[in-house]
């Protein structure tokens, strides 16, 4: 074949590469409870009920939670000088694997933690951590404020990459020119065009709210667990029986997000009318505006103050020699933890980094070929492109991991390390798709005109031009791909077996241990590696074209 | 026979006619393509480079030295191209954005080098070669975007207002100097502009998108 028709066919095989695993996944995990009593023993499970519940409620109300106040930043905020501010301390957060950010958010709000600490004995009396269910609650308050905190910044760029084109600056002004409020105008005028690129994106939080497993492991309550936490621990049963109510719990999963998405689907048609019905009535609604801007500001305050308070008490924690309650530093300070434990970390370190350079290195890869043949071709994206990119991030992973476990043990492959980077890129890609699209589609087309007008060839184009001038966003969405990967807890768990462990699995296989120093360490580190990633997509662009004015960061 | 020939070159969109041209471009000449803007001037130009949207029809030919260049992807006519603004690459240096369009059958470091400084020299540019592209005056660059035209051999030369974005004086003397290479190399080329100035300098027939002459110089 030549050069030009297989990069005609990267998007096939990228899309292919995304949807076969987890139809391949679900009927691996469908096939083997026909004829068996799995469902009757789900049913039989006395937590059940609360577990249903506990997800849908936890699931559900933080993704309002989170579009509300995503919204509420965005129409308050954007374009004024505070919000550049607001994005550089969120954006870090995006690098943030889900499980460090809950450890953080734990070390900070428990009975024990740095809140009650600081407020410790000269407020409240404590001179012991006093015996208060904060973390962990039954009603999942905690699991649902963790939620919220790591999916604002999410819903925030996707957010910021549908503006421009919902012409939301114009829209702005003449909404503003009319008499409108900010916040209001926004609402009215710009949220009608931004909603449809917004839809898939809030899918995949509340595909990911309702069915989060490393979440609800340090954040929600235990008895009963969120539905998640349960399937995966009878997955992880040594009691090989319970794959049968795990699997049906899993589809059980699939059924309640499938359900979710389809009422969060009807519902957006009574949604518009309310809203046509407001902008028809001309009220300029001036209240809501004195209510929403000061409220998202405080949110989003809030938010940096949760997360960086977190990281903070973490990092002091992995170099706390003594730190009993309720002083609120610790001292004397130590690297006793650090040197302890440096062989496993720097073994789980090395192992968690190799599976994150080889799945985002082949995303990479896959997403260059499918922006180049959509270039070249002039192919565009249709919305059945999108869904299957963004099905890994929506089918809950409980129901299509078990079956790719099946999968690579049919084929010997299983608790592998090539096996665990294989899946991590099933959730890799669609990231780093999303990162790199825009500016590649935004790049200056006249470049391309000007290179074939001299004789270049389109692979040349790409090599000499193209890539080089892209260097920027290409290693911003590498670092993107690097934090995702890192990130990941279930598919290092079920496909690595126990076998193939990285610092995720790890910190989360720790956090019900409770020695903070150790999870702490774990946790710094796991914020260390994405972070790391993020400096050099600044640094290296910065050094390669440090003569050039025309390549500066705008 | 030698030149630039639009053969009945006819682009239609959605059954109207932006551009009927049917001329011919003596070597040396300057034809100048002349009318306000969405008046299809670019577009009479993207059918000449062969980079219409799919959403045009077109008709006739384009010929290149009496070779049909029609069926051929952009980079193989050999119609070299300057642009309103200069289009230099941002992140390759002078000497490189030269390089870039110098062929490959010029060989070895040393001699492409060699190319490079000469094409530097001429345009009154020596020892640019290592500077960035972003630290040279208008009037540089649109010498360089020029030089980076000639040096990938074309054998015409398309003009798509390369001199709007200049003022006044600078204007006068970059034309001039784009022109006289022009003439000293021996390319048909095709100036499209909006400009009554632009078009009487380049001296050569004066027609709209469709094939009209706009009148005599005055």
């Amino acid at each position: 074949m030549s050069q030009a028709s297989v990069l005609r066919q990267i998007p096939t095989l990228t899309l292919l590469l995304m949807a076969g695993p987890v139809v391949a996944g679900l009927a691996g995990t469908v096939l083997p409870l026909i004829g068996t009593d799995a469902i009757e023993r789900l049913i039989d499970w006395p937590g059940l009920g609360g577990a249903i519940r506990l997800s849908l409620v936890t699931g559900v109300v933080s993704t309002v939670l989170a579009v509300a106040v995503s919204l509420a930043i965005v129409a308050a905020l954007h374009g004024g000088r505070r919000f550049g501010l607001l994005m550089h301390a969120l954006s870090p957060l995006l690098a943030l694997p889900h499980a460090a950010a809950a450890l953080g958010l734990a070390f900070l709000i428990a009975p024990s933690g740095w809140i009650a600490r600081l407020l410790s004995p000269w407020a409240t009396g404590w001179s012991t951590p006093p015996d208060l269910l904060i973390l962990n609650d039954t009603a999942g308050i905690a699991l649902t404020l963790g939620l919220v905190v790591k999916e604002i910044p999410f819903l925030l760029l996707m957010l910021l990459a549908a503006l421009p084109q919902a012409d939301a600056a114009r829209r702005m002004m003449l909404t503003q020119s009319l008499g409108y409020g900010r916040v209001w105008g926004w609402l009215l005028a710009v949220l009608p065009a931004v909603w449809p690129q917004l839809r898939l994106p809030v899918y995949a939080v509340l595909g990911y709210a309702t069915t989060a497993v490393d979440m609800g492991v340090i954040l929600g309550p235990s008895l009963p667990p969120p539905l998640s936490v349960q399937v995966t621990a009878w997955m992880m049963h040594p009691d090989l029986s319970w794959r049968g109510p795990a699997a049906a719990g899993a589809l059980l999963q699939l059924a309640l997000v499938a359900t979710v998405l389809v009422l969060a689907r009807l519902a957006e048609r009574p949604i518009a009318r309310i809203g046509r019905h407001w902008a028809e009535s001309g009220r300029r609604c001036q209240t809501v505006d004195r209510l929403i801007a000061p409220g998202a500001t405080t949110s989003a305050l809030i938010i940096v103050f949760l997360v960086g308070g977190g990281m903070i008490g973490m990092g002091l924690w992995s170099v706390a020699g003594l730190w009993p309650f309720p002083q609120a530093l610790p001292s004397p300070l130590s690297l006793a933890t650090w040197m302890r434990t440096a062989p496993s970390l720097t073994a789980t370190g090395g192992t968690t980094l190799l599976i994150a350079l080889i799945s985002t290195g082949a995303a990479l890869a896959l997403c260059l070929g499918c922006l180049e043949a959509e270039a070249r071709f002039r192919l565009a994206p249709g919305t059945a492109a999108m869904w299957l990119l963004y099905l890994p991030l929506i089918v809950p992973q409980t129901a299509f991991l078990p079956g790719l476990q099946v999968l690579f043990l049919s084929i010997g492959a299983a608790d592998t390390l090539l096996a665990v980077a294989a899946t991590h890129l099933v959730f890799v890609l669609p990231y780093i798709f999303l990162s790199l699209a825009p500016p590649w589609r935004a790049w200056d087309g006249r470049i391309a005109l000007a290179a074939a007008a001299l004789g270049a060839s389109e692979t040349r184009t790409f090599w000499q031009l193209r890539l080089p001038m892209l260097l920027r966003p290409v290693l911003t969405a590498a670092a993107v791909g690097l934090a995702v990967s890192v990130g990941q807890y279930l598919p290092t768990l079920l496909v690595g077996g126990g076998r193939i462990t990285t610092l995720t699995s790890e910190a989360v296989a720790l956090s019900s241990g409770g020695n903070r120093r150790i999870i702490g360490a774990y946790a710094v580190l796991q914020m260390l590696l994405p972070a790391a990633g993020f400096l050099l997509a600044l640094a290296i662009p910065a050094l390669v074209f440090r003569n050039r004015q025309g390549m500066r960061a705008t | 026979m030698t030149g630039l020939v639009l053969d009945s070159l006819c682009v239609t969109k959605d059954g109207a006619t932006l551009v009927a041209l049917d001329l011919a471009v003596a070597p040396g000449e300057v034809l100048s393509i002349m009318g306000p803007s969405g008046s299809g001037k670019s577009t009479a130009l993207a059918a000449i480079l062969g980079v219409l949207g799919p959403e045009f029809r077109l008709t006739g030919r384009v010929l290149l030295d009496g070779e049909d260049v029609t069926p051929l992807p952009t980079r193989a006519r050999r119609i070299g191209l300057l642009f309103q603004d200069d289009v230099l690459f941002p992140h390759l240096s002078v000497g490189s954005n030269l390089a870039f369009a110098l062929p490959a059958r010029i060989h070895g470091q040393a001699a492409r080098r060699q190319a490079v400084e000469t094409a530097l020299d001429q345009a009154g540019l020596h020892g640019y070669a290592d500077r960035d592209p972003a630290t040279l005056s208008g009037g540089q660059r649109a010498r360089i975007a020029l030089m980076r035209a000639l040096l990938a051999e074309p054998h015409a030369l398309l003009l798509d207002e390369p001199f709007s974005r200049l003022d006044a004086d600078l204007r006068t003397r970059i034309r001039a100097f784009v022109l006289d290479q022009i003439r000293a190399r021996g390319l048909p080329a095709i100036l499209v502009t909006h400009d009554s100035d632009d078009a009487r300098a380049a001296g050569g027939r004066i027609l709209d998108p469709l094939g009209r002459e706009a009148g005599p110089p005055l």
